[in-house]
């Protein structure tokens, strides 16, 4: 099953897309004034860098996820993926969310398959979705209805649905928010591992430092909304990192002094 | 002495052990059998009743009736006792003793009340045996007339339901036709499709496309309302996701919209079908010449109310046929909400 799995890969080389971010500023309308919640953010991602967007909650970081998404347009400035800008949705840049939403009517394999099925391709490639399940261990549950999972494999399934499209920018938005602090743990290292053997661009939201800085190479820390780009920070340190390394700790300090949070804690 | 008292206590206990076990026994027989037993009495005095006191009418079915009692009672008896070697068969007769029971009591008082001491008024309350002369004498008109209405019914529910569904859809994912076809919903929909009757059975060519028209408008409603509100309500992180996996329009509203609202849908469905059942009968009654609805109407005019009552269960089976079928029907389709909803 690794061996096939393997296979795959090699099939399917994905290497990450670079980002570029260009003075985007975006607002909601709430009853008809303009709500602004992103303001003149500009940002330039490597391919496959491992970039952690970290800020105050109801920020705007997943809206910046969702234009980046192409799920919205922006309302000033431009995204581009590989120097070509961004005008919708498409499956070389996939949205994990906060939610699972596995679709109910559909098991775990046909789940997976989404995507796929939706480009109209899914009858050469019945084996990646195997792949795929076999790569976040979800095999055995292929035939199981979403109901009948637990929230760490829900939200497994919804990586492997992600995952099997072979895209080039992975978007994570809070993708272990909802999961328990052990499962938690586990996933971050299977993400890791993933990022690393399949080489994807991953953009990672979240509101927790600590798990920013296990993940990423890069931190960006945002301000209250509208969200500016208060700090981008390099962590320098090879993966698997280490909880408790000094060298983390000084960055957590720092990021939360940025957060605002430097008496409490 | 005192050996002989106490042989004598345990003599006196082993009696009351034994007699206690017999008891025990006997509970246990009655709790499995006893049920069954009482339901094959029943059917016996029912069997008796029709066949001890000669008819105060002129029915020539009563014999046959009170045997056919007499053989059901029997049934009932071998069954119970041998329910252990019947398997599944026998286990689920067992289940069902209590209502045998009842079944044979109603029977023997509904034989007492008219065939033969005529406590109700007797040409309104015919006796079973009249029931059966129905179903053997005139078996083929009350046939003719099943075949029409479940062709009617059939028909205009297909069509009604096709097109309640379409439009449902239509207006749960396009704002451009919610808003011509909302407003024409919210006039028409509520008025009850028997309404439209007399404009119906004089505008359409026959009675049969008048009467198909009223139940696919009765079956439409429900099935337009409930799909519209079921495509309506599909959360938006379900089309977020599969937009980020690179389904297009049609793929949104096939394997998205349309998915999501199924049990929606069915509610749909089944409200449909209750409401089409009343606007079949009363097409039936009014203007088309076939169908149990006309049937009943004829029987009333000639009087003949054991035909009523016989017409009457043949309708109460469809109906309850047609819904048992939905309900399979959704159960295939909707697997994957076993465990998501209380069933």
């Amino acid at each position: 099953m690794v061996a096939q799995a393997l296979a795959e890969q090699i099939a399917y080389p994905a290497v990450g897309a670079s980002l570029d971010v260009e003075n985007v500023s975006h607002a909601f309308d709430i009853d008809g004034a303009a709500l602004p919640v992103l303001e003149d953010i500009s940002l330039m991602v490597e391919p496959g860098e491992f970039v952690a967007l970290l800020g105050p909650s109801g920020c705007g970081k997943s809206t910046l996820l969702r234009l980046v998404g192409g799920l919205e347009p922006p309302r000033a400035g431009v995204l581009r993926e590989d120097d070509i800008s961004i005008k919708g949705p498409h499956p070389s840049r996939v949205v994990v969310f906060q939610d699972p939403t596995l679709f109910p009517w559909r098991t775990v394999w046909d789940n997976v398959a989404l995507g796929l099925e939706a480009q109209g391709i899914l009858g050469q490639h019945r084996s990646r979705v195997d792949a795929a399940l076999d790569l976040v261990g979800l095999s055995t549950f292929r035939n199981a209805y979403p109901h009948q999972l637990s929230g760490g494999m829900a939200q497994r399934a919804a990586l492997a649905r992600a995952l099997v499209n072979d895209p080039k920018i992975l978007i994570l938005d809070e993708p272990l928010g909802k999961l328990d602090s052990l499962t938690r743990i586990t996933m971050q290292a299977e993400l890791v591992s993933l990022w690393q053997r399949k080489g994807f661009t991953t953009l990672l939201v979240t509101h927790d430092a600590e798990e920013a800085l296990v993940l990423a190479n890069r931190v960006i820390v945002l301000s209250e909304r509208p969200a500016r780009i208060k700090a981008d920070i390099k962590v320098q340190r090879p993966h698997p990192r280490h909880r408790g390394d000094p060298y983390l700790a000084d960055l957590r300090k720092q990021i939360l002094n940025l957060l605002g949070l430097d008496a409490t804690w | 002495m005192s050996t002989f008292s106490l042989s004598d206590t345990t003599g006196v206990g082993a009696g009351r052990t034994a007699s206690a076990s017999r008891a025990a026994a006997l509970r246990a027989f009655l709790r499995e059998c006893g049920a069954g037993v009482a339901a094959s009495l029943a059917w016996l005095a029912f069997g008796l009743s029709c066949l001890l006191w000669s008819d105060i009418g002129d029915w020539s079915r009563t014999p046959s009736l009170g045997i056919g009692a007499l053989v059901v009672a029997a049934v009932t008896l071998l069954t119970t006792f041998s329910a252990d070697y019947l398997g599944g068969i026998g286990h689920a007769l067992r289940n069902r003793a209590p209502w045998i029971l009842a079944l044979g009591m109603f029977f023997t008082l509904w034989e007492l009340a008219t065939a033969k001491f005529a406590w109700l008024p007797l040409p309104f309350f015919p006796p079973p045996q009249a029931i059966i002369e129905v179903y053997t004498d005139d078996l083929p008109k009350l046939l003719d007339s099943v075949l029409a209405s479940v062709k009617l019914q059939l028909g205009g529910y297909v069509i009604g339901a096709a097109l309640g569904f379409v439009t449902g859809v239509s207006i749960g994912w396009s704002r451009g036709i919610g808003y011509w076809v909302h407003p024409v919903l919210r006039f028409i929909g509520p008025l009850p499709a028997t309404a439209w009757l007399p404009i119906a059975f004089f505008t359409f060519p026959s009675s049969w496309s008048a009467s198909t028209f009223l139940i696919a408008l009765a079956t439409g409603f429900p099935v337009t309302v409930l799909t519209w509100s079921g495509v309506a309500s599909v959360s938006n992180a379900y089309y977020d996701v599969a937009r980020t996996l690179g389904a297009k329009p049609s793929f949104l509203v096939l394997k998205v919209a349309i998915p999501a609202a199924l049990p929606h849908v069915f509610v749909g469905l089944f409200m449909g079908l209750g409401s089409s059942f009343a606007v079949l009968v009363v097409a039936e009654m009014i203007g088309v010449k076939a169908g149990l609805g006309w049937y009943l109407q004829w029987a009333q005019g000639w009087a003949a109310y054991a035909n009523m009552y016989a017409a009457l269960i043949v309708m109460s089976l469809l109906c309850s046929g047609a819904i048992t079928l939905l309900f399979t029907i959704r159960d295939r389709l909707l697997v994957w909400q076993k465990g998501v909803v209380k069933w």
